[in-house]
């Protein structure tokens, strides 16, 4: 009898059969991800292939941000107007309250100086774009255009102009991926502006919902309140608006009440975002390693990597 | 190797590279989660046509690709890429002589096999995201696989 062979490739120069290109192929990606997961070995390898790949997200990104700039330029005068308009009675407004802030910082400054404290204040910020490309659609991850050559580190802070946006989560030559505050593998430590109560914010994969899983039926804690970042830890600087609490639902016989905030920052409507450079908190003042939960009031459950994305 | 084997050899790394262009290019929130997988549907098809020439290694590279592309575990796309590349080429002499429509039923199940491949690499790196919706991409690209296989029919026709 004769049997028809599966393999249909050259019958001269076949090289090896078909079953074992499979297997080294196969396996050899499964090294990769092994490597590249559990021993996080690849940075250069990943830093090299990034470059490759740089060309192909530019030129994606680069059609939209033509349209852009075709609209800037050929905005008509009265939008312009209209514009400009609003931006003076916004920068006015902003003046009015920088003046009492000016005041209100310094004197912050000075109390915290006596307590030999002013870390965890923003020094330095640069803005970055964010570029259009779609990563994946179950993840909250974009793409900025500042990478390892403008000097962006892994686990650098990224806020917008109303909160706190998310983190670096790998840096690239000429790019960063930023991982939001809404992915659900991010949490991020926060406390109430109002009560002082600290917990922590976990992503929910819904960029208008953060979740506070930790928050018992007893806690202070209401709809309004604002959530602002502890500095605890080290990643995010202290004292920026998170997310404003949305739902508190506490029923009696359960342990933690069921809490919803929504992030002040545009999450999905951002185009331009600040990386921010601090001076980390003093470790003999606040115990802000990554790796020990804070002391003084701990959630109920500490999550040892409540800042790293994993 | 004749000539047109070099030209033929371009066109296949240029469609793959329109694919993977294809899977970054924003889409509008509601359509994002349907984005077939184009690069893959263009692996498979000139697998099925000219498997002399597209081999699993091509496959391996454009999965890889994908996988720096959208900044996932280096490795988990090439792995779905080179098992569905494996297994068309196993079955290519069968699904070559299919009609279009059980042709297309046949890539759905290739498809699933590599959103299944996916989705367990995820669940295994801690991406882990369940939801149904995840699964639509193997219906779009089963729909839009007789649009492939017309479209390649006709660019190599020309080229033949």
């Amino acid at each position: 009898m004769v049997e028809l062979s599966h393999d249909s490739r050259p019958i001269i120069g076949r090289g090896p059969p078909l079953g074992a290109t499979f297997l080294t192929l196969a396996l050899a990606s499964v090294a990769l991800m092994v490597a590249d997961k559990r021993y996080n070995q690849l940075e250069q390898v990943r830093e090299w292939l990034s470059g490759a790949a740089y060309p192909v997200q530019a030129a994606v990104d680069l059609p939209f941000r033509a349209s852009d700039w075709i609209t800037d330029s050929f905005a008509d005068r009265s939008r312009l107007r209209e514009e400009n308009l609003e931006l003076t009675a916004r920068l006015r407004l902003a003046n009015l309250q920088l003046q009492r802030f000016a005041a209100l910082e310094d004197e912050n400054r000075r109390l915290r100086d006596m307590r030999e404290n002013s870390a965890g204040v923003a020094d330095r910020v640069l803005v970055a774009s964010i570029m259009n490309v779609d990563l994946d659609p179950f993840r909250h991850r974009v793409l900025v255009d500042k990478g390892g050559r403008d000097g962006v580190f892994k686990g650098q802070a990224v806020l917008d102009a109303e909160g706190i946006f998310g983190q670096v989560a790998q840096v690239h030559a000429e790019t960063a991926e930023v991982i939001l505050i809404s992915d659900a593998e991010h949490a991020i430590p926060v406390q109430s502006n109002r009560s002082g109560l600290r917990t922590i914010a976990v992503g929910t994969g819904d960029s208008a919902r953060l979740s506070l899983p930790f928050v018992t039926v007893e806690s202070d804690l209401k709809a309004g309140d604002l959530l602002i970042s502890t500095g605890i830890g080290g990643v995010f600087p202290r004292g920026y608006p998170v997310a404003e609490v949305t739902r508190v639902d506490r029923t009696a016989a359960a342990t933690f009440a069921l809490v919803d905030a929504r992030p002040t920052a545009h999450l999905d409507r951002d185009r331009e975002v600040l990386l921010v450079w601090f001076t980390p908190p003093v470790a003999a003042t606040e115990p802000a390693a990554d790796a020990t939960p804070p002391a003084e009031a701990p959630p109920p459950v500490a999550e040892p990597t409540a800042e790293q994305p994993q | 190797m004749r000539p047109t084997d070099f030209a033929r050899r371009i066109l296949y790394w240029l469609s793959v590279a329109i694919g993977l262009v294809l899977a970054i290019v924003p889409l509008p929130e509601w359509l994002s989660p349907v984005r077939p997988d184009l690069a893959l549907l263009a692996v498979m098809y000139w697998i099925l046509t000219s498997p002399r020439i597209a081999g699993l290694g091509y496959a391996w590279l454009a999965g890889l690709f994908l996988d720096v592309l959208r900044g996932m575990t280096l490795g988990q796309h090439a792995l779905g890429f080179v098992l569905v590349a494996f297994l068309t080429h196993r079955a290519q002499l069968r699904m070559r002589m299919f009609p279009i429509l059980h042709q297309a039923g046949a890539v759905m199940l290739l498809l699933a096999v590599y959103h299944f491949v996916i989705f367990w690499t995820d669940g295994l790196t801690g991406h882990g995201y369940t939801g149904w919706n995840r699964w639509l991409p193997v219906l779009s690209g089963a729909l839009l696989w007789p649009l492939i296989v017309a479209a390649g029919d006709t660019l190599t026709r020309r080229s033949r």
